[in-house]
């Protein structure tokens, strides 16, 4: 056990596993450690937002950032604290490119008491030509999806102001 | 696109509208008017749940929900030269959106000839009942 009783990181690959949105878009949590993550989408034709441009639809990349934003939130934190989405701001800087996979990263750069801090990007092969930049906030220990809740039936402790639970 | 859009709308085919954008098709969108316009209807379906635990639909469908939401009323309430391209969405979460119907409206706070703010909120239950989420986009129109 580290001493800031993070979750096994195992557990948050379950958690993702578990997710039914994830598995409808067909997304691919590729790596999860420590206050980072990778994950990828595959261009598919049911995802198009445009139908004459064949361009993936923003609301699918919303998706795979809020779910690796929220994913290295829960490798960040100590095990069994729930999250909640508080807000996610998303620059979209170029369209992605049809036909193409899309990969993201993300980054979980200050945890506080109640609130963690996230920043992301998503790109199709190059890194430094992003398709997107999302910022994000969560709040921690609301009501939300924590790495321990994954795979029991438990309903979250404690209820939540606001916020989406993730 | 724009020409099938105006076509579809002067016949009041929204439900075609919908159907253009596959991905609207596969989270469950539905395109609605009542007496204050564009209403999107996010049809609860079990695949866009993303916490299993409190059964509250993912985040990530609720901010494509707004966005679209977002861009239908651009694309179907204004007479719009080309479709709209968004910039960037900031999306508040206010409440979990539970396992139901989700809707959500648009309006637009200021058009001018390049860029287009708009302002979506989300709700459950009757008359704009429970807002779930808020969002502001900025759209490009050239």
């Amino acid at each position: 056990m580290t001493p800031a009783n993070l979750p096994d990181l195992a557990r948050v690959v379950a958690a993702f596993a578990s997710i039914p949105h994830c598995r409808l878009l067909g997304m691919r949590l590729e790596e999860v450690r420590r206050g980072s993550g990778m994950m990828s989408l595959d261009w598919s034709e049911r995802l198009v937002g445009n139908p004459v441009t064949r361009v993936i639809h923003s609301g699918a990349v919303t998706a795979l950032l809020d779910t690796l934003c929220g994913l290295v939130v829960m490798a960040s934190v100590p095990e069994g604290t729930p999250l909640a989405t508080l807000d996610l701001r998303i620059d979209y800087l170029r369209p992605a490119t049809p036909e193409k996979r899309i990969r993201a990263t993300a980054e979980c750069y200050k945890v506080t008491h109640s609130v963690a801090f996230v920043h992301g990007r998503a790109f199709n092969d190059d890194a430094a030509d992003a398709i997107a930049h999302c910022t994000g906030t969560f709040m921690l220990g609301g009501v939300g999806f924590s790495a321990a809740a994954a795979g029991n039936d438990e309903p979250g402790a404690g209820r939540s102001e606001g916020g989406q639970p993730c | 696109m724009l020409k099938t859009v105006a076509d579809l709308r002067a016949r009041g085919d929204l439900a075609a509208i919908s159907d253009l954008v596959p991905y609207a098709r596969t989270i469950g969108i539905e395109l609605l008017r009542d007496e204050r316009g564009l209403l999107t209807a996010l049809r609860f379906r079990e695949h866009n749940i993303g916490n299993f635990v409190v059964r509250a639909i993912h985040g990530g469908v609720v901010g494509a929900l707004l966005e679209h939401a977002a861009m239908m009323h651009l694309l179907v309430e204004t007479d719009v030269q080309v479709v709209p391209r968004i910039i960037n969405v900031s999306i508040d979460y206010l409440r979990p959106c539970r396992a139901e119907d989700t809707f959500a409206r648009g309006s637009i706070i200021r058009q001018g000839r390049t860029v287009a703010n708009v302002r979506i909120t989300a709700w459950q239950g009757a008359d704009s009942g429970r807002l779930v989420a808020a969002a502001h986009a900025h759209f490009l129109l050239t």
